[in-house]
Formats: structure tokens, C-alpha cells, sequence
């Protein structure tokens, strides 16, 4: 049942003197909600570039149902992998259902000809791409908003339209950079529900995040980088559970300090640290 | 200082500054009838009672147009629908227009015979009669603030929502669109046909106070949404104006000034798709028009050219100018396009200048003899299509259609084919992937698009429409010679020139790059008088639009937004972005 859709395997990315991603093994199954957390600075985002083929590893590789992934972003699109980005990038002056179509790119291949001379082909595939981002806007709820530029919706709802956009590219794994970042209580809520709906589509998830509750909520399994490094990867209770996991959000609880005692206070509500 | 007060700049009663509006523009009207100078030196003859001539026509129309809008004010029936946001705008800026015209030849008559001894009677009366409406229409009420500018703003802001016509029929709206072609036509005609320098002034003075005023009456919205309803019925008629225009001339020398305007246009609506829809910014653009142009030469037949006993029909000719320039365009494109922004405009204009120097030393003894270097290639003969000479003039149902006028009509259909291919590789995959390339290419790269491959097929498809434009214009000018294919010179095409059309016509449009390369194109015909400080007024002008009007003369619905922040146009709901909170922008990319 769980054959891996995406396998990092020793992955390193340096710039210059800098080791931000230190050998790192992952595996994302089929089917499953995968959460990647750790303090700010930790790689997640670099990790995620070295995925997506914007950065090339300097070590290690990536496959994707069993073939190594190109470094080049639309070759990683078109393999499969989708993906979202952490500071929202939407086209923002096309509408909500251009948006959506660019998303459409690597599933039509009409090319300037067929654009030029308007054959029945060139119809046929505009409308069945069409209608297919038509079906997306409705399971994320913005059909009514089709023809609105991306630049005048609410955040929440540009958020979603993101995914919409990545969705759209018939991915099998689609990675989720902050989903949440700068939502509300109950916006955060509807973004769970959808990412159970989207891995109901059989869509393997892969989030990064900082709402702990979200993300042990929603996920599997939850890998946790610090610099750089793999320091544990379980499911949520084994992580949550986890003293280093801890220490690398709150620091080492030591001796004789006074913040020691609150520093054991805190481990009730560990998994609210942020 | 109360700041909320309405009340007008020039302290009058609304009835007054209704009137004065009024008996103004019918005076202004009225007073072109009369003499206002003695002498017929000024050009254009203004000394004869009773009739209007030259710059006096322009002034009788300007004040018929401030006359209507002041009885639209009024709420005269029939005529209330000329103002459909309700504003004082337009009533101020005809009342201007009217005003700056007449006084613009006041002053210049004063000027050119020397003093203002040379003014009759009738002159007088005609500026003091254009000054009263500008009166009136300073002393209508809007809202006072503490602020002088923002005074001043008041009288010349449109409101943001323009409230929609009622339904039309579809004749009735077909009806308004014929009307307003043959009006655009008409004022083009008469642009092209301005027989001096003053006269161009003029006119310009008054289409651009009357399109400001169209503007801001909320004119311009009602009739773009009629646009939009009867697209393939406006482009129609645009086609049917572009080819009944040299039926209207009966100088071929305007019918010239027709044909080099649609080459620079269609030159400008190719470079639209490079920056316009791609987003990349091309500054040796004008090189591909000297590969189709040199090309066509080379094939032409004329026994200047290297290979002079080649003869290509012109289907050939014009096939194997847009091929040479395609490749051209992939191999200037295919190492170039790596870059991005500022670093491809650079590499571009060296590109461009090295094509002018190449072919400025290709003449046996610098390089290769091909191009015969600064002499270029003279004497390339006229075309012959299915047995019609374009050389020569021919009677076409009654009018004479001169050597100009037949290129013409050749341009009109190379514009045609242009047009098709700019409306529909925007409207498709491929143009949708463009756009969001400029939108922002690292998510586009991440949405599944080939960034270098997409941008290389705009380079590609913008020199290769350029190259079209190239052989007809060989033809056009009988010789071609590397001097105008430069990056920046006083007449158009040149690749600043080229890209100054385009922008200020509007990126984006089809409209926009054909009108700019209009105004681009007459401004430093129709304006010799300032001779060698054309290239100053014309920087001036363009630094003043692109501070006004950022979007350009005829606004993308995209680009209208992207420069007026809080422009909500056309969405139903006022639902603006919430702000994402500034502390969480780490580089997601």
C-alpha cells in the first residue's frame, strides 16, 4: 500500500561556507499528510527549493515515484509536484480562473500554432481546460469569484486559490509552504478540512508549517529540522514527546536557573510553542 | 478653514457660472465667423467674415463641444446623457479646450506677424469670449479643502463608479460604434491633412482637452462596454475606416504619412507581444525590421542588390524577410533570454546596434559584400501583386488611389494578419503563459512553464512579425540603408521610438501601440517649426504622461490596476487585500 511518492535521499545544500540542509533522508508515502517543522531558519524553505528543483542539492537526490527529478522547476511540475509558496505568488493581475488555467499548463500541450489557427483541437482542449479549472474553483469555493483579478480577493481566499493554481496541475504530491501563515482561527480550520479533501483525492500532502496544532492535527508523520540536520521524524505523539524537539524551540532546560522550573511548566502545552 | 464646504474657486452663483458656461461657448462658437486678423499671412486665412477658416474651425467646434456639455448640465433632455458620471469635469476641460485653442492662435498670431497691432476686432472678442466659460467653470461648486492642488484636482476628477447605461439595442449600439469610427476617422484624417505646424497644435490642443473631457464624463466606460459586447463588429469597422482612409486623400504624399504610420505600428504591435505580454524589455527591436527590410531588398531584384538577378514575387519576398528575421530573433533570443530585466534590455541594445554596424560594413571591404555597406541597397523596384503594379496610380471607382495609397492598403492587410496573431497568441495557453511569466516568473517556472522556451517563442514571434513589416517597407521607401535602424534618432522607427509607442499607447493593447506609433509618428512630421528641439518636447511630453498616466493613452484593464493601487474598476464587491502581516516574508523562493 505505501509505496513512496517523493524520496530525498541525502540531501545537502551549501552556499558558499554555509550548510543549510545537512544530508537529510525523507520519504513521503502515497496518500499520506506529511508535516515538516522547525524553528525559523531551520532549511525548511531551502529543503523545499532543493525539492521543487529551484536550487540544485550539492549532494544527494530526489526521485519521485522511483525516477530522479530533474533540477528545473517546470520539469518538477511536469513530473508532479506541485507546489505553494510561503509569501502568497499569484499572478495577480489575471483573474482568479487565469490563474488556474496557468496551473493547467503542463497538462495541454497547444502550442502557438494551434493558437494561431484556432482548429477544433485547439477549442476542445480550451474548453475541457476550461472546465476542469472550473471543478477546481468550486471544491475550493470560488466558482462565483471566476472573473475577479487574483489581486482583489481576501487574503484567505488567495491562499486557496494558490492551491487551486497548483492543484491544477493533476500533481500526485503537492507541497504546502506555510498554508496558514497569517490566518485566522476558523480560515486555519477550512485549510484543514481541505487538505483532508485534497489528500482524499489521493494527492500525497507535504506541509510545511508553524501552527503545531495544525500540523499534528493534520499530519501522519512530522520530520523536524534543526540547522539544517533530520533530528527526529514519528508520528505526532513521538515528536511532540520528543526532549530534543523541545529544546531546539525553547532552548536546554539547565540546572540551577530560574527558568528551569517554568521551562518544565511549559511542557504541557508544548506542542502550542511557535 | 472649514473643509467641507462646496463652493466654487471663483466666488459666483451656480446660475451665473451655468450661464457664463453657456452664452461662453456659443460666443466662442460665434466668434470663429468673424475676422480676427487683417493679413492672410498668418496661415490658414483668418481675415474673412462669415466663414471660419483654418485654426477658427477648430475653435468653432471646441466651443460647440463646451456649449453641448453646458446644456447637458443644464439637464436638457436628450442631451443629460452626455455627462453620465455628473461631474464639472468635462465642463472645465472643453471650456480649456476651447480656451487654449483659441488663445494658443492669439498668441501665435501676435507672434509671427509681430505684435498685437495684427489683431482685429473679431480677435478680441474671441479671446475674451473663450476665457468666459473657463470662468464659469472655476466657479462651479466642489468641494473645498485646505489644500490648493487638491482644489484644483476636484474639477478635473472622474468619479470612481460610472453607473451603467441602460440596455441597448444591439443595432443602436452598432449604430453608436459605426458613428464613433467614422468621427475617429474623421479626426484622424483631419490630424494627417493639418497643412502646417499651427494647425497640428490646434488640433492637438482640442482632441486631447475633447478625449479628456469624453474621459471623465464617464464616456469613454458606457462606450468601451459597448466595445466589449460587439468586438468582432468594432475590429470590422476599424479595418473598414483603415481602408476607406485613402479614398479621402486626394494628396499621396498623406497616403505616405498612412502607410509609414501602419508600418511603425505594426512594428509596435510585434513589440507588444515581446514587452507587453512577455514582459521582456527589448531595445534593439528595430534591427528585425532591418533583416526583413534587407532581406526583401536582396530578393527584390534590383541590380543594387547582391544578388540581382534574384527576383522573388513578393509572397516569396515577404516569407523569406519574416524567416530571416525569425532566426535572427532565435539567435539573438536563444543566448540573451537567460538573462532577466535590466541585464536582458542591455544585451539587447547592443544586439541591435551591432546588426546597424554590421550592415554599415558589409560592403566588400570592411566585411563581406552583401549590403554595400552605408550606401544600402537604392533602387528596389515596386511590386507587382497578381498583375497590379503598386507603383502605379489607379482608378479605383472614381477616386485615384496613388503609388502611397496602394502600399497602404498592402499595410492595412500585413496589419490585419498582425492584429490575428497578437488577439489570438494572447488569448491562449501560450499567451496566458507570457503574462504570468511577467507577472512573476519564478512562480510561473514553478507552475509547469518552460520560462526560457515560452520567452524565446515571443522573441521569435515579435521579430518574425516585425520582419513582415520590413519588406513591405523596402519597398515602400525604394532603398534601404543601415542609418535608421538605430536605438535612438529624431524620426521613427527606431527602437526608442518604437518602444515610447508602445508604451505610451498602452502595453498590452492591440489600440494602444497603433495609436501611439500615430502620435509618434505625426509629432515630428507635423511639428518641423521646432526643429532640432523636438527631441526635448518630446521627452518632456513623455515624462508628463508617464507621471499622468502611467498605463498609457488606452489602458490594459491588467496595467490600469498595476499603477492605480486602489483602483477596484470593475468588481462588483469592494473587497480589498487584507494586509499579510509584514514580520512573515522570509524569501519563499
Amino acid at each position: 500500500m505505501t509505496t513512496p511518492v517523493l524520496e530525498a535521499r541525502n540531501v545537502t545544500m551549501r552556499f558558499g561556507g554555509l550548510t543549510a540542509v545537512r544530508s537529510v533522508d525523507f520519504t513521503v508515502n502515497s496518500g499520506e499528510i506529511v508535516g515538516l517543522i522547525g524553528p525559523n531558519g531551520a532549511g525548511k524553505t531551502t529543503f523545499f527549493n532543493c525539492l521543487t528543483g529551484l536550487y540544485v542539492p550539492t549532494e544527494g537526490t530526489v526521485t519521485y515515484k522511483g525516477t530522479v527529478l530533474p533540477p528545473k522547476p517546470h520539469l518538477v511540475t511536469q513530473a508532479g509536484i506541485a507546489r505553494t509558496f510561503q509569501n502568497i505568488r499569484l499572478f495577480a493581475n489575471m483573474t482568479v480562473l487565469e490563474n488556474v488555467l496557468v496551473g493547467r499548463h503542463t497538462r495541454t500541450k497547444e502550442g502557438l500554432w494551434s493558437a494561431l489557427l484556432r482548429g477544433p483541437g485547439f477549442k476542445k482542449a480550451e474548453k475541457a481546460s476550461e472546465e476542469r479549472a472550473m471543478e477546481l474553483l468550486e471544491f475550493i469555493g470560488l466558482e462565483a469569484k471566476r472573473d475577479h483579478l487574483a489581486r482583489n480577493l481576501p487574503y484567505g481566499e488567495q491562499r486557496k486559490l494558490e492551491i487551486a493554481r497548483a492543484l491544477a496541475s493533476e500533481p500526485g504530491l503537492l507541497l504546502l509552504d506555510e498554508p496558514t501563515a497569517g490566518m485566522n482561527p476558523q480560515e486555519t480550520r477550512a485549510t484543514e478540512e481541505l487538505v483532508f479533501a485534497i489528500r482524499d483525492k489521493g494527492i500525497a500532502v507535504l506541509l510545511i508549517e508553524h501552527d503545531m496544532r495544525f500540523v499534528f492535527n493534520l499530519s501522519d508523520r512530522v520530520a523536524v529540522l534543526v540547522q539544517g540536520e533530520k533530528l527526529v521524524e514519528g508520528t505526532s505523539d513521538v515528536v511532540q514527546a520528543d526532549e530534543r524537539v523541545i529544546a531546539a524551540y525553547l532552548g536546554e532546560p539547565f540546572d540551577g536557573d530560574p527558568g528551569a522550573t517554568e521551562a518544565q511548566s511549559t511542557t504541557g502545552t508544548k506542542g502550542e510553542a511557535q | 478653514m472649514t473643509d467641507t464646504t462646496t463652493r466654487g474657486l471663483i466666488p459666483l452663483p451656480l446660475p451665473a457660472a451655468r450661464a457664463l458656461l453657456l452664452a461662453g461657448g456659443i460666443a466662442t462658437a460665434a466668434s470663429a465667423f468673424l475676422a480676427w486678423t487683417w493679413t492672410s499671412e498668418f496661415p490658414g486665412d483668418l481675415t474673412i467674415s462669415g466663414y471660419p477658416g483654418g485654426l477658427q474651425w477648430l475653435t468653432f467646434i471646441a466651443g460647440i463641444l463646451s456649449t453641448l456639455f453646458a446644456l447637458a448640465a443644464y439637464g436638457i433632455r436628450g442631451l443629460s446623457g452626455l455627462i453620465p458620471a455628473r461631474n464639472n469635469a468635462p465642463l472645465v476641460l472643453t471650456a480649456l479646450g476651447a480656451f487654449g485653442v483659441t488663445w494658443y492662435t492669439i498668441v501665435s498670431i501676435a507672434a509671427e506677424l509681430g505684435g498685437l497691432a495684427n489683431l482685429e476686432p473679431g480677435g478680441w472678442v474671441a479671446a475674451i469670449a473663450s476665457l468666459l466659460p473657463v470662468i464659469g467653470a472655476f466657479a462651479l461648486p466642489e468641494p473645498r479643502t485646505a489644500s490648493a492642488k487638491e482644489n484644483l484636482k476636484a474639477y478635473l476628477a472622474k468619479p470612481d463608479g460610472i453607473p451603467p447605461a441602460q440596455p441597448l439595442s444591439p443595432w443602436l449600439e452598432r449604430a453608436i460604434i459605426t458613428i464613433a469610427t467614422i468621427v475617429g476617422l474623421a479626426v484622424f484624417t483631419y490630424g494627417i491633412d493639418t497643412e502646417y505646424g499651427e494647425l497640428f497644435v490646434g488640433f492637438l490642443i482640442v482632441v486631447v482637452f475633447g478625449v479628456w473631457a469624453l474621459h471623465t464624463a464617464g464616456l469613454n466606460d458606457r462606450f468601451s462596454r459597448i466595445v466589449a459586447r460587439n468586438r468582432s463588429f468594432t475590429l470590422a469597422m476599424g479595418f473598414a475606416a483603415a481602408i476607406a482612409f485613402p479614398f479621402t486623400q486626394s494628396n499621396d504624399h498623406y497616403a505616405n504619412i498612412g502607410v509609414n504610420i501602419l508600418i511603425f505600428g505594426t512594428v509596435a504591435l510585434g513589440l507588444n507581444i515581446v514587452v507587453g505580454l512577455a514582459g521582456l524589455l527589448d531595445l534593439g527591436y528595430v534591427a528585425f525590421l532591418g533583416v526583413g527590410a534587407y532581406t526583401a531588398a536582396l530578393v527584390s531584384g534590383s541590380e543594387f542588390s547582391r544578388f540581382s538577378g534574384v527576383h522573388f514575387p513578393f509572397w516569396a519576398a515577404a516569407i523569406t524577410g519574416a524567416a530571416a528575421s525569425l532566426v535572427f530573433g532565435v539567435l539573438i533570443g536563444a543566448p540573451t533570454l537567460r538573462l532577466r530585466g535590466d541585464y536582458l534590455a542591455i544585451v539587447t541594445l547592443g544586439f541591435g546596434e551591432i546588426f546597424r554596424i554590421s550592415v554599415n560594413n558589409m560592403d566588400g571591404q570592411s566585411g563581406p559584400d552583401l549590403t554595400n555597406g552605408p550606401n544600402g541597397i537604392p533602387a528596389i523596384p515596386d511590386l507587382n501583386l497578381l498583375g497590379f503594379n503598386l507603383g502605379q496610380a489607379h482608378d479605383v471607382a472614381g477616386f485615384t488611389l496613388g503609388r502611397f495609397a496602394n502600399y497602404y492598403l498592402l499595410m492595412v492587410l500585413i496589419m490585419a494578419i498582425v492584429v490575428l496573431v497578437y488577439t489570438r497568441a494572447a488569448d491562449s495557453r501560450i499567451g496566458r503563459s507570457w503574462i504570468a511569466i511577467r507577472e512573476d516568473e519564478t512562480a510561473a517556472t514553478a507552475m509547469g512553464i518552460n520560462g526560457f522556451r515560452v520567452k524565446l517563442v515571443a522573441f521569435a514571434l515579435g521579430a518574425t512579425l516585425a520582419g513582415l513589416a520590413g519588406t513591405v517597407s523596402a519597398h515602400v521607401t525604394y532603398s534601404v540603408v543601415p542609418t535608421p535602424y538605430q536605438f535612438a534618432g529624431s524620426t521613427p522607427p527606431n527602437s526608442a521610438f518604437l518602444l515610447a509607442a508602445v508604451v505610451l499607447g498602452g502595453m498590452g493593447t492591440v489600440a494602444g501601440p497603433i495609436l501611439g506609433a500615430a502620435l509618434l509618428y505625426l509629432l515630428p512630421e507635423k511639428l518641423v517649426f521646432l526643429q532640432d528641439k523636438s527631441l526635448l518636447a518630446f521627452g518632456i511630453a513623455l515624462i508628463l504622461l508617464m507621471r499622468f498616466r502611467p498605463e498609457g493613452i488606452i489602458a490594459n484593464r491588467r496595467n490600469q490596476l498595476e499603477f492605480h493601487e486602489t483602483g477596484q474598476l470593475d468588481i462588483p464587491e469592494q473587497t480589498t487585500l487584507s494586509g499579510e502581516p509584514a514580520a512573515v516574508t522570509k524569501a519563499g523562493a
